[in-house]
């Protein structure tokens, strides 16, 4: 009887696991696990003729033996790599000053001011460097009006302003896991630092980086990862010569109307861009699961 | 009491949530910018009890959008004549159109006539002629001397002060302008991509005389208006636009001619208010609902006699920038075969590509 009452108290117990994680599951499956199928179907088809279709390799071979597709994405992950580098390099100062230089009121204060940016939508914000960056803006008024330069300069529509956009879109998603754990970092332990005569140099690369390291990580896998799939900011920026991977997808599927292309460069991007950041963790020597949580 | 109190607000509400989509027909307009003014939506409903919902978009997104949805979502679309057979017979996304429900003789006669044998696959027609123009240069006199052909984008002393697009418009606008004839070679695989591989090579070469590729009208008005280019290669409307605000700019139908677009109307396969719809054509031919639309759109319809409604300023600006013999030299775009736009596309990426 006993025996019998566990049994059902142990199936209730697993319905209501069920029911709890059936959203999550159907989340999954219909959103994420589903269209990715439907994404490889498709990336592995071939228009013959009108609405006739065959199987085929070649939207994948078409990456590799056109350089054009090639060279785009290989242009696309260096510069992501590198305006991730650079957003760390600005970001950790910043972090490291809410961090451990300054108390309440104020800290609460920088916080909010990294995050106003982020009230506007990415279009606004790009728009507002556009404003700035172009021929007849707000800089080249500026440095006529203080006779730097004696013409209209054009700052916009090269891979500098690109950079500039990208590095100021992703600063928050650095900033934010940066100053996480640089808290949990013991105040005492940098005076120790210090006290047994280390340099300013030797406390941050031996005591504060090796810290910080998983919100580093984490933070650049954040930066990268919306670096490498931005669409506007490249495009906006960066003019004549942007070619950004996430371009190239969007032009396959909308003004070729050719799908089959879009989905097999949709799926390179996800497999290039998650060996990219598996690299990079096992070069920083971090488990994905310590960097996560 | 209170019960039944609760029970007929809850009846009453559910009867007002599902009756409203049932009292007001709906048409769901997918078109271009201009083409259905707030006015004309107004004074359709008012007239009919229709309410339109407008989304305003180009060529390759409506295709894109009625793709992916399969012919559904929108009840009426406008796509231009040429992209119509194309797009039909890759992706089945439209209807054939029933011309016994339209007053056809609102239409000028020869343009019904060419759109309908241009849209028209086995027989049935799909699209009907709405507005027409053209795309040529739009050249600031003043800054930018001597423009009259495209090509002329390319001379030196325009180093950064030149924009166009990179779509297909700009690849025929080029090759007409080298001499070539790329609407005779649409047939032609091999000879196409012959012209297609000399105008890659022109517009690579062009490449350090662009300022910025454009890809809306607006951004193009503001780079014209802010002169920070000179010329550009753009729509007439456009070009009469920044003529109203700046007398120095207008539009100029380069030497090698003009190219003519029409813009029609089509019904999606799943249209679902298709009564609604010929009634909004039929709605807008009329010459003065048309005019309004030319007012709004800065371009003229297929309405017979709407021209004498339009204001005696947008007639003078065409007839400045279209002495009688650039009108018979419009390139009128033919229906585009399936296939040349993927060659068309690879030239376009890689003239993206290139380094200026």
């Amino acid at each position: 009887m006993s025996a019998v009452t566990g049994l059902s108290f142990r199936d209730s117990g697993k319905l209501g696991l069920l029911l709890l994680i059936s959203p999550l599951l159907l989340w999954l499956s219909l959103f994420i696990l589903l269209p990715h199928v439907d994404l490889v179907m498709i990336s592995l088809r071939e228009r013959v003729a009108a609405r006739e279709y065959a199987f085929s390799w070649s939207n994948y071979t078409a990456f590799f033996t056109e350089p054009l597709y090639w060279r785009t994405f290989m242009r696309t992950a260096v510069m992501s790599i590198l305006a991730t580098a650079l957003t760390l390099l600005i970001a950790f100062p910043v972090a490291f000053y809410i961090a451990k230089m300054v108390r309440g009121r104020f800290k609460a204060l920088l916080f909010v001011l990294c995050l106003i940016p982020f009230w506007v939508s990415e279009l606004v914000r790009t728009y507002g460097w556009m404003i700035l960056l172009r021929e007849t803006g707000i800089f080249s008024g500026l440095l006529q009006w203080l006779g730097w330069v004696d013409q209209p300069v054009e700052m916009l529509y090269n891979d500098v302003a690109i950079m500039v956009g990208l590095v100021y879109t992703s600063m928050l998603f650095m900033v934010v896991p940066l100053v996480t754990t640089l808290e949990g970092l013991d105040d005492s332990l940098i005076e120790a630092a210090y006290d047994l005569g280390g340099s300013h140099f030797r406390v941050i690369w031996d005591v504060v980086i090796p810290h910080a390291m998983p919100g580093i990580v984490s933070g650049c896998i954040v930066v990268f990862m919306l670096t490498l799939g931005n669409y506007l900011t490249p495009t906006l920026l960066g003019g004549k010569d942007s070619l950004w991977f996430t371009e190239q997808i969007y032009t396959q599927f909308i003004t070729r109307f050719n799908w089959e292309q879009g989905s097999a460069f949709g799926m390179l991007l996800l497999i290039l861009s998650s060996f990219i950041v598996w690299a990079g963790l096992k070069l920083s020597r971090q488990s994905f699961t310590r960097v996560m949580t | 009491m209170k019960n039944l109190f609760k029970t007929s607000t809850v009846v009453l509400a559910t009867a007002l949530a599902f009756s409203a989509p049932l009292n007001a027909e709906t048409l769901r307009l997918l078109t271009w910018g201009g083409y259905a003014p707030q006015e004309v939506v107004d004074k359709f409903e008012k007239q009919t009890g229709i309410k339109v919902d407008v989304t305003k978009s180009n060529n390759e997104d409506m295709i894109s959008k009625l793709r992916a949805t399969r012919g559904s979502g929108f009840d009426l679309a406008q796509p231009s004549q040429d992209r119509i057979t194309s797009a039909q017979t890759d992706f089945d996304i439209y209807k054939p159109m029933d011309l016994s429900k339209l007053d056809t003789d609102k239409f000028i006669p020869s343009m019904l006539e060419a759109t309908k044998k241009n849209t028209a696959i086995n027989g049935d027609v799909y699209g009907v002629p709405h507005v027409w123009g053209t795309s040529g240069l739009v050249v600031n006199r003043k800054a930018a001397k001597g423009v009259a052909d495209y090509t002329d984008l390319c001379k030196t002393d325009l180093a950064g002060q030149v924009s166009y697009r990179l779509k297909r418009p700009t690849l025929i606008g080029f090759a007409f302008a080298m001499g070539e004839d790329p609407f005779a070679a649409y047939a032609d695989t091999d000879k196409y991509a012959g012209i297609l591989a000399k105008v890659e090579a022109k517009l690579i070469d062009c490449k350090s005389n662009v300022k910025a590729y454009w890809s809306g009208g607006d951004e193009l008005l503001n780079l014209m208006r802010s002169g920070e280019v000179n010329a550009a290669m753009a729509w007439d409307a456009g070009g009469w636009k920044l003529n109203n605000e700046n007398a120095d700019i207008t539009f100029v139908a380069p030497a090698s001619g003009a190219l003519g677009w029409i813009d029609t109307f089509v019904l999606p396969r799943k249209s679902k208010a298709e009564e609604a719809a010929y009634k909004w054509i039929n709605f807008v031919m009329q010459p003065e609902v048309a005019a309004m639309i030319t007012e709004a759109a800065g371009n003229f319809t297929a309405s017979q006699g709407s021209d004498q409604f339009v204001n005696e300023k947008l007639k003078a600006q065409f007839n400045e920038s279209f002495p009688p013999k650039d009108i018979d030299n419009i390139k009128w775009y033919p229906p585009v075969p399936p296939g040349l736009e993927e060659m068309e596309g690879k030239v376009l990426d890689r003239v993206k590509a290139a380094q200026s």
